[in-house]
Order: structure tokens, then C-alpha cells, then sequence
């Protein structure tokens, strides 16, 4: 620690950082542009000027810029001295000469930086009476709106996108007052994180398109704290209401999983909530007709529900609420997994390996710190996006290191990546086609599932001191390049995961890891596939197979079956799913919007979205999350769990009971604020205190006042009314401080800096207990089923379209692909199948054809989207080419790894 | 270096000529990296075209394997980049301070007079585009202006006319 | 020119690549650093930062990079400022003569010249210097039959003033927008590709041959004042004969102004002059009497020598319009990275614009004056905008009646 005055006061901070960061870590108003918390300082804007004396005696001072000053012990600086204050009233001014002040038409209008930051300078009057620049906009893309004439030049942007999150079409253009921040040539950003540029611009330059269909301030929208649902990372998220509709999401600030930022998918994968194809009401099936049911034929079905003889299907994209009360429901005997056979086995072995002393589960915080990471078959980009953004950073600590040595602050961002150049910590790639990390990658391996989970093995092996046989030439030389890289590391990470399927994979993992692993566990990454895959995963135990389950329905053997929020056409063949439902007498779907299953049901009930409901998560590293409802749904949706208890219990006693019985559960309850704790026990409103408008809500309608919605059973109230969410209390949805309207208010509610909220919640872990010590696995020289005629297939995932709820998200329409199999040229050759043409799988499904550089001959990779189910696919496939066509974007918004090596 | 892309670029890109293709082979050896080597490359492209079109732009992106959007970032940062077309002569004239006191801002208003175009401008005959340059290093001649390659020093109207005639004929 | 480029024989023959031979002979890149420490020379090229103490920051040792870089700072463009390219083109092998020193004392197996892009007359020269050179191994492998290699590769900037600070040109080198660098860490440490880099001027450079060939004394004797050694100095703008002279450190203004530029033109008066280029402080009739090194200037003048070329105002100029002509310059060469430069030029050049034409006013004088303040030293990232409010804080100083006479009369008064 360093001790610093500020204004005559002493403080203590941390001589690693700058002024600024730890101005802010006390609290202090300091104002800032191009500093953020996550991007390190560059120094451009000199927003952040004080005086800072030599020493006590010394009274002039001089002016230095915050950020780029560090801490040092006995450093003296004022922020409210008069010539500073000036200093920062008048950048302000210089920065504001061109800006059009449109705030009433902007979106950023009240949580924006640049107002709140113009504010605290004191720059009221504009003198500046020339003319102004004005810039033309961009088009780019259907998430991203581009208002250039709004642009302070704090340059954020450019090092988000492609310093950060390794974007490389969006860059500083042109100089002077005239420069410009776009892309090329109008057009999509392509970079999955570019909704962050909503956030990190201080101003409305980069604004949600999304949103702006249906505009609301800040202060106007409802929120709460929530869960995104698009994969199993886990992120924090803020959605936002009006009306009765989603109107946008935001990231919420998470200091061990997401913290500053989310991927695309999350940030507009959410429209579906509001959209017709969702369930309204529930119905019985009769004849083909649908009569909407009372609630005496609700409560009667559920009675009879509960007398037995039914089979439950639960869902890894439901609460575990939900899961758990399908599970009460119908019995443990009685509980499926709504998951394919073959990734349920893989889930379980995750699950066991969680519980080996030999590994750690590390949260994406701990990711990013690792400093050798080595990648199995899974495409964390499209199944895990915010993983990859992790992994990015990874890479980066051998910079870290390299600044040490040089005595380089690592907060002196410019600085730092240009002392590393090309230098990176190791990060080793095993995939069956071209990823987006390649090109941050020291070495990738492409091959089928087998060759990749063979070729981990071999590196357990040599871990292990052995000496693998039967490695290609290419093999060989990469082995000992990621054992040497992999025994060197202090941090390594091993990540792979169940999307491919392929459990030699998991396995192979495991051993490397296992290798790695000495008087503390290592670190051991394994992706799921579904926000909620590892809840489910806990209250089923392996022997519970999804196809089991089918049979017994094919077999006339139960009366009934309860499927929960499962599409089962995603989960298993169709034959199978086509056959049991048809067999069963009562099919019991609830679900949030109609699909394939709810068409074959007899009752279909409608469930709650994530945002309408309060529930719990389990992420990939078994860390529980509270997400709390947000809104009222329009329809008639409830939670599964209030449906399938038949309104017999509340938000709170479901989580308690499944905390006390479900096993792997006992921390869930403990996520649950009490009222008791909060001041005089008042609720937590959803609405600001700027809130407007409540009282005319429905005045288009009828223009009684209707009473406020109560809420019952949650903490938060559906009201301006409470206590808000200050510095003290655990439940921060949307972040607001005095002076502070943006996100960047966060350093209000942070311990430090990039630290913990101050008593928030990060989530509990509930896997921490080690039970197991495992032993390596046996390699399993997989055998690929190739031959001349049939490629060898795997699954390739896509960030936009392979997660089923927000595929139904227009905004993410416009950017997803058909379906499509991606094979080597000399295949395509072979088979005279050009790029484009329309391909039948085994004379059925069909997919675009793709042909790609880099993937192994004989084998191809299909993106199957909502298009095929791929439980229908074989593990090799023929291909004829078809004249049917496909009715999506084609191959258009496909975006590929690298321009160069692929063909196109 | 990887880029992702979503519809391809390459369609539009020109072909680099063999001669261009082989100057930026030459520079590749004196650079470590191809982003050093991409500035060299507009240059070398502006040598042959007389400016960076955005075909040409695309070209240089693909061969050298660099973001595109990077690359538009320095062309459109230094003075000596032209992403517009430019006349078959660029008159560089010098509008700093020596010349300036040497009266250099009458001569550039006889001289913009006489083609009929201001800074940043090029005659309707393609021939010559004006363009304002901080100092060129002959302040003992001013006011100086360069044609091409040629240095013009002491300039005066007259001079103007002689100096223009003669390039006017050289073309022709 | 005024005469050709001498060639490599000429060059030989006049005591050229002396200092290589000595060097070869026994010289310890330890013992070249100390003897330029020693010799007192000072960087040419506008800062006057110490040369040798600039070297000896390169790190060397077994954990230092392998690989450093010199890299030479001939990208001339600060405005009224000539005589690099008269050295280059008129003493080629004098340059190639110094960077093969300088590279040699600081480890560098490679050189780059960074040349301004506009100056095609000394690229010829020095390609065909470098290739003479290379011919007679001065450069390439084991030079002089030494273990030392050295390449030299010439660049041409793209042209930017900016470039001319040393960390965006090394930013400019790497092909990236040149926007300066955070300093520290120094280039010195982490420069050229994040490697150890001195970035040299071509006139500092042109220094050390006659400092090693003929020794400190030698060198030390020929300032007349505190500083050693002779600079380049010129004069331009309204004198009778405007050029670049090489003369010792220390003679007076006057010297230069009356005896070698032959003083003002018949009909005009001095009004002032900027002693180094256009980013120092306006000097007067009152200064001529002091001498030119690089304490007195700045001490009794109030102004910097930086690069030794004067650029003189005369009493039929308007010194309004003169300050205008440089921040419009200042204002377009702006990189556009930090704000008070990106944003508070453009505006001191739009005001000037308005004083040009008749529509000058108190209050935007009055904001002319809160610029200077607003854009000095520290407050910008680097010394670009500082160097703008030498020439236009000195210069409200010294012709506030001008200001004021344009804003009453309501028009340039030096115009008919």
C-alpha cells in the first residue's frame, strides 16, 4: 500500500495503479473519457487533470493527467484546485465544439457520460460560435446504429473492438478535428462483442438499434438484476421494460464472470419474449382444436398429474425451479432430461470431474488470468462467447509479464502492447474447422472429433513423461511445442466441453489437466451447452436417459408425459420423439413459445420468459445465480414451477425446499435476500426514481388509474416505491449515483476499481465439495467412420442462431446462416459440389455447402440452426447435391476465420 | 493475423501488377512485419496509379493479409496518401509561414486564378490537382511550389505562367 | 544546391570515414559513448537534449533485446526550417558517416532514415551515398573487418508534421497512424517494434564524425559560447539574402541576421523574428545582441534555439496574419489523439480566420489567451500544441496593438 493525499486528506491506495483508478476506487469525483476500467489508460482525452506537488512545501504544482500518473507512495495532488478545474472545464469545451448537443433526440440522452462528465466540469455556456465538423454515418449492420457528429474522440471504441475483443473492421480514420471512427465501407460489424460499443462509447455514437425500435430513457425503463439464458456462461444482465415489453438488455457487472461485457447474442438475442410465437394461454387439444382451459380443468389435470404413472421431461434452459418441481411432480424415477443421450453422458462425466480433487472449475475472471490454455474441439466463440473473450485476454499476460520486466505500469495500455508486439501467452487450439481465436493462437490442430481427442490424449501422455505412438508428422511437432508450454505455465487451463458430442474429448481434457495438476488442482474449463445444463444435470442422475424415456412412452408403459420447455425434435431423432408422442395419451407441454413439440401436445401451457420470472441458474463452473423477474408478462404465462405445483408454493419455498432436497443444492437458498435485511424492511424498486408516466400506464386504454402490480413473493417491488439500490445493497440492477447517470456509475458500487460489488452477490458455487480422485482415462483410439463415400461429420455452432430461443430474436435473424456443411476442397471436388449449392444429407436434410480451407478431408462439419435436427444425422454422411433450396440468408452472414486461406 | 469476414471483399480488389507485386516483395525484406510494410505498399500502388482507389486499398488488404479497415486508417492519416483521383501533375504549394511573408499567398491566388481550382482541387482536363504542404524545406527561395517531383523556387507570377505553359506542353 | 554532392572519393578525400578507421582501430562502443558524453553535443534537432546521455539509456546485457534500432529523424518539415535537407544533399556520406557511429555505440544492427517524403533530391543523393557505401563496406557484414554489421534502409514518410516527433514516427515506421507514443517508457527502452531505439536528427548525427576523427577538444573549441560545437543556421523570409550557414554555437543574432542574410530588404524594417522554427517565441529588435546557444535564448530571450533557422517578420507583415498562417498549419497538422491540440487549434485557427477577415472580437481574443494556457506544455499529450503557443502566446504579448487594431478597424490594417 501507498499512502497519497488528495486535497489536503490522506489516503491509502494500491502504488500498482494510476491516480485516476484510485481516485475513483475512494470514491472520489474525477472526471474521464478515454480511461475505463478494463481498457487501461492511454491519455488522450485530459479529462483527468490535477495538480499534483512535489512535495508539502511546494504550492505552485503542476498539471498532470490522472491516468497516466501512478500512485506512488507520497504523491500529493489536488483535483479541486482552481487551475485544474479550469484545465478540465475547458477540455470539455474543446470536446463539446462540434458536438451537435442533441441530447433530446439522443439515446444516450440521461445515462450519458459525456452529460454527466460535462456536468461535473462546470462547462455551462458555449462560446465557441464557428463552425462546427460534421461527419457522414455508417450502416452497420442490424444491431448498431452510427451517429459519427456525436464523436468526443476519446478513441474507446477503436481499443475495445479491436484491441480487446480482436475486431479488425472498425478503426480510427483520417486526423486532426476531422477524424473518424467507422469501418471501411458501410456494412455489419462483424465482431460478436460490438453491442458493447454501446456501452463503452461515453456518448451517442455507437447506439442499440435494437432498442431504438422502441425507445425509452433510462430512467423510464423497469429493471432488475438477471441472468442471461444464452449459454452456460453465465453473464449478469440488465434487461429493461416499458409497457409491458422487453425493450433492451445491458450488462451488469459481475466481478467473477462477466465483468464490463456480454456477447451479441445476450445483448440482443431477447426479442423473443415480446413475440407472437409465444404461448398465451393454456389449452387442451382436442381434435385438432385448441379450447383455452378454466381453472378448475388446470387444477384437475395437474391433481391427476400428480397421482403418477407420468414421466417429466425437464429442460436445461428452465429454472431449477422449474426442473425441480417437474421432478417433485412426477418422481425421481419418473425425471429425464430433455438432453440427447449421448451429451447427457458427457454432462455427467463433467459433473463427476467437478467433484475430483484434481481440478478447478475457474470462473471467466480466473480464465483470463491463466497463461497457457489449450482448447479441445470446443468452439467457445459460438457456444460460450463470452469464454472466448476471456481467453483473449489470456493471451495477453505474457504482455503483462514482458511490462514488468521493464518496469511498465500494466495500466499504461499503449504502452504495454507495444513493448509485446506479437508476443503472447501460449493458447493452442484443437477444432474441426478455422475458429475466431486462431489468429491470437500459437498453434491450432485442425482434425475430426476422434483425431483431436487421440491427439490430446497423446498430449496427457507425454505429461505424463510417456511417449505417444502413432502421431502424425504435423502431431509431432506440435506435441512437444504444448507440453513445453503447458509444464511452464503457472496458470494453465484446459477448456472443453459436451457440444461436439464427443466424450473422448472430455476425457482427454481431463487427463492433460489431471497431468497438470500437483499440490493444488488445475484448471479445468468444461463448457455446457445450455444456460442451465448443469441444474438439470444435478437432479438427474446418469442412468436417466432422454431415449429411455421415449421408449417407455413408445411402449404405452406410462399415461402421460409432462415435457418442460424441450423441444424434443432438437433432442433426440425424430423418428423416436415422432413415436412416443404419438403413443402417449396425455403430452403436457409448457413451454415460452410454440415449436415443434408443443404441436404434437394435448395441453400446452404457457411458461415465463427469463426476464418475467424470478429463478435460478447454474453456469459451466456450477456457480448458482438469482435472477430476478423484471416484468409482468402480457400472456398468461407463469413460471413451470407454479403450473406444475399447482399453485401450492411461492418463489421462496420452492427454492428452500430445493435447496433441502435436491442433493448438490444446499447453497441455492442462501442466494435469496431476505427483507429482513434491508432498511426498515422495505422492498427494492424496479422502477427509478425518475420513473414517469405511472399513473397513465394504460390511459390509451381506460383511464382509471390501475393499482400498482403487487409483488408477493420477491424482495423487489414492482414500484418507484422502497429503498433503491444504493452502495449497500446486494440487488443492483440498473447502477446510478448522484453525478453519475452511466454505467459508468459501477465505481460507486465497487469495492475497488474492477473489484467486488460491495456486498453483492457473485453467486455460489455449489459444486465445492471434492469428493473423487480419479485416475486418467484409458485413450480410446477412436475410429473414424469415413470411407470414400461418407464424410465423417461433427457439429459446427454458431453464436447466432444455434441457441434455440434467441434464433427466434428478428435482430438475430438478420445475421444467422442456413444451415450448412462446411467440406474440404477435394472433396467438394470429388463430389462436384460447389460453394452454395444446396446439399442433401444422406439423400435428406439439407444444408448449403461450404467449402473451407481448413478442415480435414473426409470429414465435413454441419451447422445444423433450427433447419435439421441432429439427432437424424449419422456420424458419416453422404452428400448429393439437391435442387432444393433453403429459405434463410444462405451463407451470407457466415462469418469465417480467416479471408486469406478460405476460398471465397 | 486473422480476419473474419462476412461477405467477401475480394471480388472488388483489383490485381496488384507484377511491378507492384514486386516492390512490395522488396519492401517485405526491409520490415519485420506486413503492417510497416502496408504503408509502403500505398505508396508504391500511388507511384503506379497516381492515387489509392478503393479497389486498390482492397488489393493491398488481401495481399498483405491486413485488416482492411486498419489500412484505411493510415491512408487516410497522412498528407501523402490520395484516396481521391488526382490530375496527371499534383502541384504541392507551399502555404507555410516563410512563404507566406514572401508573399506566396498572392502567387497561389494567381496560380489557382489561372487553373480555375482551389486546394484540394483538379482541373476539368484532369492535368493538374492542387494541394496546400506545409513547408518543403526552401525557405531561403520562397514562395516554392512542387510539380511532380520538381522543385520551383522563387516563384512569381510570371514564373507561374512559364511553369504551367511547360508542363501544359510536356503532356500534350 | 550550390554546388553537387560531394561522392564518396571526394568525401574520403576530405578526412571522410576517418572516425570508422579509428574506431576499428580500438574504440569500444563504451569508449564512443563516453566521448560523445564528453564532447557536450546536444540533439539538433529542436529539443537540445544531451546526445550521449540519450544513448546511454539503451539497455544492454544479457536480458536487454538483441536486436535495437537507430532510427534518424530526417523528416523536416517544422515550418521555415531547411537545412537537414542541404546537409543531405549536399554531405550525404557526412549522415551515413554519424549513423554508423551512433548505431555502432548503441548495438543497432539496423538504421532506418525516416525522410520527409517531399524531398525526392535527397533521396537520389542518398541512394546512391548508402550504395557507395555499402560498395566500399562502410555497411553490410563485418565492416571495416570488424564483428559489427550494420544495414541502413531509407523510408520516406507519407508525410506528417507529426512524424517529426520521435515516438509517432516510429509509430509512422511501423506503418501505423503516427500518433505519439506515452513516454515514458522512452524509445530508448521500448521503441522501434518495441525494441531499444535512439532516434537521432540528421544534423545532430553530421556531428559526431569531426568529434571522433579530430577529438573533444577540437570539437569544444569551435562553439564560442557555453554550448560545443558549430550548428546550422538560417535565416528566411523579407532579408536581402536569405540562406544556411554553419557557425559556431554562441555568435551573436545580429551576426547571423546582418552579416550573413545581409539584413532587411531596402523599405523594411525588422519587426520580429522566431529564432528556431515555427513552434518558438517571437523575439525582438531588442534581442539581437544575444548570442545563439541554446541557454541564452531561452533565458534572456525567452525563447528556444531548437532548430536554428530564423524566420523574420517584417514591418509591412501583418504579424497577425503570420501568427495565423502557423496555427492553421499547427491546427491541420495536428494528429488528433489528445484534445486540447485536436480541438483547441482548430479553433484558435478559426478565430485567426475571423481577425482575418474583419470579424475579430475581444471575447475571441480573450479565449486566444486562455489557448495558450490551455494547450501549453503538460497539459497535451506531446509537444505539438505546446510548440503552437510559443510563436501565439508571444505573440499576443508582443503585438496586442495589431489584435486590437484589427478588431476596431475591422479589417487586416497592413492590407490596402
Amino acid at each position: 500500500m501507498a499512502k497519497i493525499v488528495v486535497d489536503g486528506n490522506e489516503y491509502e491506495v494500491n502504488p500498482n495503479n494510476n491516480l485516476l483508478q484510485e481516485c475513483l476506487s475512494l470514491g472520489l469525483d474525477l472526471p474521464y473519457f478515454c480511461w475505463h476500467p478494463c481498457l487501461g489508460s492511454v491519455g488522450a482525452c485530459r479529462q483527468c487533470a490535477v495538480k499534483q506537488y512535489r512535495d508539502e512545501n511546494d504550492e505552485k504544482g503542476t498539471i498532470v493527467m490522472a491516468c497516466m500518473t501512478p500512485a506512488s507512495d507520497g504523491a500529493r495532488i489536488s483535483i479541486a484546485d482552481e487551475q485544474a478545474h479550469d484545465m478540465r472545464e475547458r477540455v470539455i469545451e474543446s470536446l463539446m465544439i462540434s458536438h451537435p448537443h442533441d441530447c433530446p433526440v439522443c439515446e444516450e440522452g440521461g445515462e450519458c457520460h459525456l452529460q454527466d462528465m460535462t456536468l461535473m466540469s462546470g462547462h455551462n455556456y458555449r462560446r465557441y460560435d464557428k463552425k462546427k465538423v460534421t461527419h457522414h454515418n455508417q450502416y452497420l449492420g442490424p444491431f448498431i446504429s452510427h451517429e459519427m457528429n456525436r464523436c468526443i474522440t476519446c478513441y474507446r471504441c477503436v481499443r475495445f473492438y479491436d484491441d480487446y475483443a480482436g475486431g479488425t473492421d472498425l478503426s480510427a480514420q483520417a486526423s486532426h478535428h476531422h477524424t473518424y471512427f467507422g469501418r471501411h465501407e458501410e456494412g455489419t460489424l462483424e465482431n460478436e462483442f460490438s453491442g458493447n460499443l454501446v456501452e463503452v462509447c461515453p456518448t451517442g455514437v455507437f447506439t442499440d438499434k435494437v432498442f431504438s425500435q422502441a425507445y425509452t430513457r433510462k430512467w423510464d425503463l423497469q429493471t432488475a438484476p438477471s441472468v442471461c439464458t444464452g449459454c452456460s456462461a453465465g453473464c449478469n444482465i440488465t434487461p429493461g421494460e416499458r409497457y409491458g415489453s422487453l425493450r433492451r438488455v445491458v450488462n451488469r457487472y459481475n466481478s467473477e464472470v462477466n465483468g464490463y461485457f456480454i456477447c451479441d447474442r445476450g445483448r440482443f438475442g431477447w426479442e423473443y419474449v415480446n413475440g407472437e410465437d409465444r404461448v398465451q394461454s393454456p389449452v387442451q387439444v382436442l381434435d385438432g382444436d385448441s379450447k383455452e382451459m378454466s381453472d378448475d380443468a388446470i387444477s384437475a389435470l395437474f391433481s391427476k398429474l400428480a397421482e403418477g404413472g407420468v414421466i417429466g421431461i425437464g429442460s436445461p434452459r428452465s429454472s431449477n425451479e422449474s426442473n425441480y418441481a417437474l421432478r417433485q411432480l412426477v418422481g425421481e424415477a419418473n425425471f429425464y432430461p430433455g438432453i440427447a443421450d449421448d451429451e447427457h453422458a458427457i454432462n455427467q462425466l463433467i459433473l463427476k470431474l467437478h467433484k475430483d480433487k484434481a481440478f478447478h472449475s475457474p470462473s471467466v475472471r480466473e480464465i483470463e488470468q491463466a497463461d497457457a490454455v489449450f482448447i479441445i474441439g470446443e468452439d467457445i466463440t459460438n457456444t460460450a462467447p463470452r469464454i472466448a473473450l476471456a481467453v483473449r485476454q489470456s493471451v495477453r499476460n505474457k504482455a503483462s509479464e514482458l511490462a514488468e520486466l521493464n518496469n511498465i505500469p500494466v495500466w499504461q495500455d499503449a504502452a504495454v502492447r507495444e513493448l509485446a508486439q506479437q508476443e503472447r501467452s501460449p493458447l493452442f487450439i484443437l477444432s474441426n474447422a478455422a475458429s475466431r481465436l486462431d489468429d491470437v493462437a500459437q498453434q491450432t490442430f485442425i482434425g475430426t472429433c476422434a483425431e483431436q481427442a487421440n491427439f490430446a490424449f497423446a498430449v496427457a501422455e507425454a505429461l505424463e513423461g510417456g511417449t505417444p505412438a502413432g502421431l502424425t508428422e504435423q502431431q509431432q511437432k506440435l506435441l512437444p511445442e504444448a507440453v513445453e508450454a503447458l509444464s511452464n505455465a503457472k496458470r494453465p487451463l484446459i477448456i472443453s466441453g459436451s457440444s461436439n458430442g464427443s466424450i473422448e474429448m472430455v476425457q482427454a481434457a481431463a487427463n492433460i489437466a489431471r497431468a497438470l495438476s500437483g499440490d493444488e488442482p488445475s484448471h479445468l474449463a468444461l463448457m455446457l451447452p445450455e444456460a442451465n445444463t448443469m441444474g438439470l444435470e444435478l437432479l438427474v442422475g446418469p442412468e436417466q436417459e432422454l431415449g429411455a424415456a421415449l421408449k417407455r412412452c413408445a411402449s404405452g408403459d406410462v399415461q402421460g408425459m409432462i415435457v418442460l420447455e424441450t423441444d424434443l425434435y432438437r433432442r433426440a431423432p425424430t423418428a423416436e420423439v415422432d413415436n412416443a408422442l404419438s403413443r402417449a395419451e396425455t403430452v403436457v407441454v409448457l413451454d415460452q413459445m410454440r415449436n415443434a413439440t408443443t404441436q404434437k401436445a394435448t395441453h400446452v401451457f404457457p411458461v415465463t420468459a427469463f426476464s418475467e420470472q424470478e429463478s435460478t441458474y447454474v453456469n459451466y463452473e456450477s456457480r448458482a445465480q438469482l435472477s430476478f423477474q423484471v416484468h409482468q408478462s402480457v400472456t398468461d404465462a407463469r413460471p413451470g414451477w407454479k403450473w406444475l405445483t399447482n399453485g401450492n408454493a411461492d418463489i421462496n419455498s420452492i427454492i428452500k425446499d430445493c435447496s433441502d432436497e435436491a442433493a448438490g443444492f444446499g447453497s441455492l437458498d442462501g442466494l435469496v435476500p431476505r427483507i429482513s435485511q434491508f432498511v426498515a424492511g422495505l422492498k427494492i424498486p424496479r422502477q427509478s426514481h425518475r420513473y414517469s408516466g405511472r399513473t397513465a400506464m394504460i390511459a390509451n386504454r381506460n383511464v382509471h388509474e390501475p393499482k400498482q402490480p403487487l409483488d408477493n413473493e420477491s424482495v423487489m417491488a414492482f414500484s418507484m416505491e422502497g429503498m433503491p439500490a444504493m452502495k449497500d445493497a446486494s440487488i443492483l440492477g440498473s447502477t446510478w449515483a448522484p453525478s453519475w447517470n452511466s454505467n459508468q456509475s459501477i465505481s460507486k458500487f465497487q469495492e475497488e476499481v474492477n473489484g467486488e460489488l460491495k456486498q453483492g452477490h457473485t453467486g455460489t458455487l455449489l459444486l465445492t465439495e471434492k469428493t473423487e480422485s480419479g485416475v486418467p482415462f484409458q485413450a480410446n483410439q477412436g475410429e473414424d467412420a469415413s470411407n470414400s463415400d461418407r464424410l465423417t461429420l461433427s457439429l459446427a455452432f454458431q453464436i447466432f442462431g444455434s441457441e434455440e430461443l434467441s434464433a427466434r430474436s428478428p435482430a438475430i435473424q438478420k445475421r444467422m446462416t442456413d444451415a450448412y456443411v462446411a467440406l474440404a476442397p477435394a472433396d467438394a471436388a470429388r463430389l462436384e459440389i460447389s460453394h452454395g449449392d444446396a446439399v442433401a444429407l444422406d439423400g435428406g436434410a439439407v444444408a448449403v455447402a461450404c467449402i473451407r480451407e481448413k478442415i480435414s478431408e473426409g470429414s465435413c462439419v454441419v451447422h445444423c440452426g433450427a433447419q435439421i435436427n441432429p439427432h437424424d444425422l449419422a456420424g458419416a454422411v453422404s452428400l448429393t447435391k439437391t435442387s432444393e433450396s433453403l429459405s434463410g440468408n444462405g451463407l451470407s452472414c457466415l462469418i469465417v476465420s480467416d479471408l486469406c486461406e478460405e476460398s471465397y | 493475423m486473422s480476419s473474419q469476414v462476412i461477405a467477401s471483399t475480394k471480388s472488388r480488389a483489383r490485381f496488384l501488377t507484377e511491378a507492384e507485386v514486386s516492390e512490395i516483395e522488396h519492401e517485405k525484406t526491409l520490415y519485420p512485419d506486413n503492417q510497416a510494410v502496408g504503408l509502403e505498399a500505398l505508396k508504391i500502388v500511388q507511384n503506379y496509379q497516381g492515387w489509392v482507389s478503393d479497389e486498390s486499398l482492397l488489393a493491398i488488404a488481401e495481399y498483405l493479409d491486413l485488416p482492411v479497415a486498419d489500412l484505411e486508417g493510415v491512408a487516410t492519416f497522412f498528407n501523402l496518401i490520395y484516396r481521391q483521383p488526382v490530375g496527371k501533375n499534383v502541384i504541392l504549394y507551399c502555404d507555410s509561414v516563410s512563404c507566406w511573408i514572401c508573399r506566396g499567398d498572392e502567387i497561389k491566388d494567381y496560380l489557382s486564378e489561372k487553373l480555375g481550382i482551389d486546394y484540394g482541387q483538379t482541373t476539368a482536363d484532369k492535368e493538374f490537382t492542387l494541394i496546400p504542404v506545409p513547408c518543403l524545406g526552401d525557405c531561403n527561395n520562397a514562395p516554392v511550389m512542387m510539380v511532380g517531383q520538381d522543385l520551383h523556387r522563387n516563384l512569381t507570377k510570371d514564373g507561374i505562367d512559364e511553369i504551367i505553359d511547360q508542363y501544359r506542353n510536356t503532356n500534350a | 544546391m550550390s554546388r553537387p554532392p560531394l561522392d564518396i572519393g571526394a568525401y574520403e578525400a576530405n578526412d571522410g570515414y576517418q572516425s570508422l578507421h579509428k574506431i576499428a582501430a580500438g574504440m569500444s562502443a563504451a569508449d564512443v559513448l563516453e566521448t560523445i558524453k564528453s564532447s557536450g553535443l546536444k540533439g539538433r534537432g529542436g529539443a537540445g537534449f544531451p546526445t550521449g546521455l540519450k544513448w546511454s539509456f539503451v539497455p544492454h546485457g544479457e536480458s536487454s533485446p538483441q536486436q535495437k534500432y537507430l532510427v534518424v529523424n530526417a523528416d523536416e518539415m517544422e515550418p521555415g526550417t531547411f537545412k537537414d535537407r542541404l546537409l543531405m544533399e549536399g554531405d550525404p556520406h557526412l549522415l551515413l558517416e554519424g549513423m554508423i557511429i551512433s548505431a555502432y555505440t548503441i548495438g543497432a544492427s539496423k538504421a532506418y532514415i525516416f525522410l520527409r517524403g517531399e524531398y525526392h533530391g535527397s533521396v537520389k543523393t542518398l541512394k546512391k551515398a548508402i550504395a557507395e557505401a555499402y560498395e566500399k563496406g562502410y555497411l553490410g557484414s563485418n565492416i571495416l573487418g570488424t564483428e559489427y554489421d550494420l544495414d541502413i534502409i531509407l523510408h520516406t514518410s507519407a508525410g506528417r508534421y507529426i512524424c517529426g516527433e520521435e515516438t509517432a514516427l516510429l509509430n509512422a515506421l511501423e506503418g501505423k497512424r503516427a500518433n505519439p507514443r506515452a513516454k515514458p517508457p522512452f524509445p530508448q527502452v521500448s521503441g522501434l517494434w518495441g525494441k531499444p531505439t535512439i532516434v537521432n536528427n540528421v544534423e545532430t548525427l553530421c556531428n559526431l564524425p569531426g568529434i571522433i576523427t579530430y577529438g573533444i577538444d577540437w570539437y569544444q573549441g569551435l562553439g564560442k559560447g557555453a554550448d560545443a560545437g558549430t550548428k546550422m543556421f538560417g535565416v528566411s523570409g523579407r532579408v536581402k539574402n536569405p540562406g544556411v550557414w554553419e557557425m559556431p554555437l554562441g555568435v551573436t543574432i545580429r551576426e547571423l541576421l546582418e552579416d550573413k542574410a545581409g539584413g532587411m530588404q531596402d523599405g523594411l524594417g525588422l519587426k520580429a523574428f522566431l529564432p528556431g522554427g515555427g513552434s518558438t517565441d517571437f523575439m525582438l529588435p531588442e534581442h539581437l545582441d544575444l548570442a545563439l546557444d541554446y541557454d541564452e535564448i531561452s533565458q534572456k530571450g525567452g525563447s528556444r534555439l531548437a532548430t536554428g533557422t530564423m524566420i523574420v517578420l517584417d514591418d509591412q507583415t501583418c504579424p497577425v496574419g503570420m501568427i495565423g498562417n502557423l496555427m492553421k498549419f499547427f491546427a491541420h497538422e495536428s494528429c488528433g489523439f489528445c484534445t486540447p491540440c485536436r480541438d483547441g487549434l482548430p479553433w484558435v485557427d478559426a478565430i485567426f480566420r475571423d481577425f482575418e477577415a474583419g470579424r475579430g472580437s475581444e471575447k475571441d481574443l480573450n479565449i486566444l489567451r486562455e489557448q495558450v494556457e490551455y494547450m501549453g506544455p503538460g497539459r497535451t499529450f506531446c509537444a505539438l500544441a505546446p510548440g503552437a503557443t510559443a510563436p501565439l502566446g508571444s505573440g499576443l504579448k508582443y503585438f496586442e496593438d495589431d489584435f486590437k487594431e484589427h478588431i476596431k478597424q475591422k479589417r487586416c490594417t497592413y492590407k490596402n
